[in-house]
C-alpha cells in the first residue's frame, strides 16, 4: 500500500499552541514533522496500552464512601 | 462517566503514617499563617475540586490564566487560585523549601512545596479577571488587599476542617460514585448562591427533562456580607427540596468553594469544577456570579464560544430570564413567552427584601411559600442582617 495514501489517512485539530511546542521540541532531533512525532508517539501508547483507564477506587474506600452515603440517605 | 478536567481526580489529603510524619516535619519548618478564604482554597485544591491544580499557582500558570484562559499546558481555566504573603515573609522562604502552613487556630493544615515567589500586577489581575479595576467591586477589592508577593506550589492537607454542612457536603468522589450507583449516566449541575425562587426551580426541572439526574449544588464558601447567610439558604434549600423535587432525580448536596464575582470567567469555573463532581451538563442563566452591573446579562453564556467544546466536555444549558406569565399560565423565558412583561410576575431584589422585612409573603409565583416562611423566619432571627 503506498504509504502517501490519503485515503488512509484522517485529519486532527490541535491547538496551533501544542503545534508550535512540538515543533520547538522536535527542532534537532530525528523527526521530520509535528506529524511525524505525534503519529510515533500515539503508536507508542496504543502499542504499550499505557493509557490510564479511569482510575478505579480502592474497594474498601469504596465500601466506606458507599456506607457514607447510606448514612446520610443518598442511597439505600 | 465524565472524566475530571484534566483527566485524572487530584487527591492530595494526607492519612496515616504520611499525615503523621508531616506533622512531625511541620513542626521544624519555617511557617505562614493563612487566612479562612486561603484555607478554603487549599482544602479544595488537595480534595480534588480543583482538579487538575495540586497546588497553588505557580508563575507560568498564573499569567496564563490571567492572560488566556488556560493553564501553561492549555487546559482552560480562568481563575487564579494564588497564595499571597508580605515580601518580608517571601524573603525568608528559599524556592525548593517546604513550608507549614498554620490555619487561623494555629494548628498545622499543610505543607508547600515551594516551587517559586513571584510579584503581580493588581491592576492587571483586576482587569482581566474581575473586567473592571473598581473597588467598589468586592472581587477587585480583595485583590487590591492581597499581599505583594505570590507563593507557588503543591501543597498536601494534613488538616481537615470542622464542617459545619458535613452531611450535605460530598466530594467529587462521592459524588461521582453516588451517580453510578444511581444509575445517572447525565447529570446536570445547577450553582447558587441565593435561595431557590420559582424561576430558578424552572430552570432545573426544564434541564431535569433531558437528563438523567439534578445535582441541587448551592456554593457555601465566603460570599460577601450583603448575600443572604449560609444557614439561612441551607433551611431554603431543604424546604424546598423536601416539597417540590423528585427525591429519586435530585441530589442535593454543597460545594464548599469561595465565590469570586468574577461573572463570566466564574460561570467557565463553576462549569470545570461540576466536571469534576462529576456532572455532565451545567446550568447557566442570566448573570451567572455577577454583582451590581459589571457584566452584561448573558456575558456569561457568551464567553462559552472562547473554548472548543471539546475542551471543556460539560455541556452548558444556557437559559434567560424566567417568570410566571399570567397569559401563559405557567413559568416561561423570554424564549417561550410572547406576550409583554406587564403578563409577567417578576419582582426585583429590592421589591422582595422589602416584602420580606415586613414579613410578608411575596406572590407564590415568584417563590415558593415555605422558603418564604424561611426568609421572613431569617430576618425576624437577624434583623441587622439584610437580606
Amino acid at each position: 500500500m503506498n504509504s502517501g495514501d490519503n485515503r488512509d489517512k484522517v485529519t486532527i485539530k490541535i491547538p496551533r499552541r501544542l503545534y508550535d511546542e512540538v515543533k520547538s521540541l522536535i527542532a534537532d532531533t530525528g523527526f521530520s514533522s509535528a506529524t511525524e512525532f505525534i503519529v510515533y508517539v500515539l503508536r507508542d501508547i496504543v502499542a504499550g496500552g499505557k493509557l490510564q483507564k479511569e482510575e478505579s477506587v480502592d474497594p474498601e474506600e469504596m465500601e466506606l464512601i458507599r456506607k457514607r452515603l447510606r448514612a446520610l440517605g443518598y442511597i439505600k | 462517566m465524565i472524566k475530571p478536567h484534566g483527566g485524572k481526580l487530584i487527591n492530595r489529603v494526607l492519612g496515616g503514617e504520611d499525615k503523621e510524619a508531616a506533622i512531625e516535619r511541620g513542626k521544624r519548618l519555617p511557617r505562614i499563617s493563612i487566612a479562612q478564604e486561603t484555607l478554603t482554597d487549599l482544602e479544595n485544591i488537595a480534595q480534588g475540586i480543583f482538579s487538575p491544580l495540586e497546588g497553588f499557582m505557580n508563575q507560568q500558570d498564573f499569567q496564563s490564566v490571567v492572560n488566556r484562559m488556560r493553564l501553561a499546558n492549555d487546559l482552560p481555566w480562568t481563575i487564579p487560585i494564588t497564595l499571597d504573603v508580605s515580601r518580608e515573609t517571601a524573603d525568608r522562604l528559599p524556592p525548593g523549601s517546604e513550608v507549614a502552613l498554620i490555619d487561623p487556630s494555629g494548628d498545622l493544615a499543610a505543607i508547600l512545596y515551594l516551587e517559586d515567589k513571584y510579584s503581580f500586577d493588581r491592576e492587571e489581575l483586576a482587569r482581566q479577571v474581575f473586567k473592571t479595576t473598581d473597588d467598589k467591586h468586592p472581587g477587585v477589592k480583595k485583590v487590591y488587599s492581597m499581599a505583594d508577593v505570590l507563593l507557588g506550589g503543591k501543597i498536601d492537607l494534613v488538616k481537615e476542617q470542622p464542617d459545619p454542612y458535613e452531611q450535605y457536603n460530598l466530594s467529587p468522589q462521592e459524588t461521582r460514585i453516588l451517580f453510578k450507583e444511581k444509575g445517572w449516566e447525565t447529570v446536570v449541575a445547577f450553582q447558587t448562591r441565593n435561595p431557590v425562587h420559582r424561576a430558578h426551580e424552572y430552570l432545573q426541572k426544564c434541564a431535569l427533562e433531558v437528563v438523567d439526574g439534578l445535582l441541587l449544588h448551592p456554593l457555601v464558601g465566603g460570599t460577601k456580607s450583603d448575600d443572604i447567610p449560609t444557614d439561612i439558604r441551607m433551611k431554603c434549600y431543604e424546604v424546598i427540596i423536601k416539597n417540590y423535587y423528585h427525591p429519586q432525580r435530585t441530589v442535593f448536596s454543597v460545594m464548599p468553594v469561595n465565590m469570586r464575582y468574577a461573572g463570566p470567567r466564574e460561570a467557565i469555573f463553576h462549569a470545570l469544577l461540576r466536571k469534576n463532581y462529576g456532572c455532565t451538563h451545567f446550568i447557566v442563566g442570566r448573570d451567572h456570579a455577577g454583582v451590581g452591573n459589571y457584566y452584561g446579562t448573558y456575558d456569561a453564556h457568551y464567553i462559552f464560544r472562547e473554548f472548543e467544546p471539546q475542551e471543556l466536555a460539560i455541556t452548558p444549558f444556557f437559559f434567560e430570564h424566567a417568570f410566571y406569565c399570567k397569559q401563559c399560565q405557567g413559568m416561561a423565558s423570554n424564549k417561550t413567552c410572547p406576550h409583554s412583561s406587564s403578563d409577567h410576575i417578576f419582582l426585583s431584589g429590592t421589591k422582595v427584601r422589602e416584602m420580606l422585612s415586613r414579613g410578608e409573603v411575596p406572590p407564590k409565583e415568584f417563590t415558593r411559600r415555605e422558603v418564604a416562611e424561611v426568609l421572613i423566619e431569617g430576618l425576624r432571627q437577624k434583623p441587622q442582617q439584610p437580606l
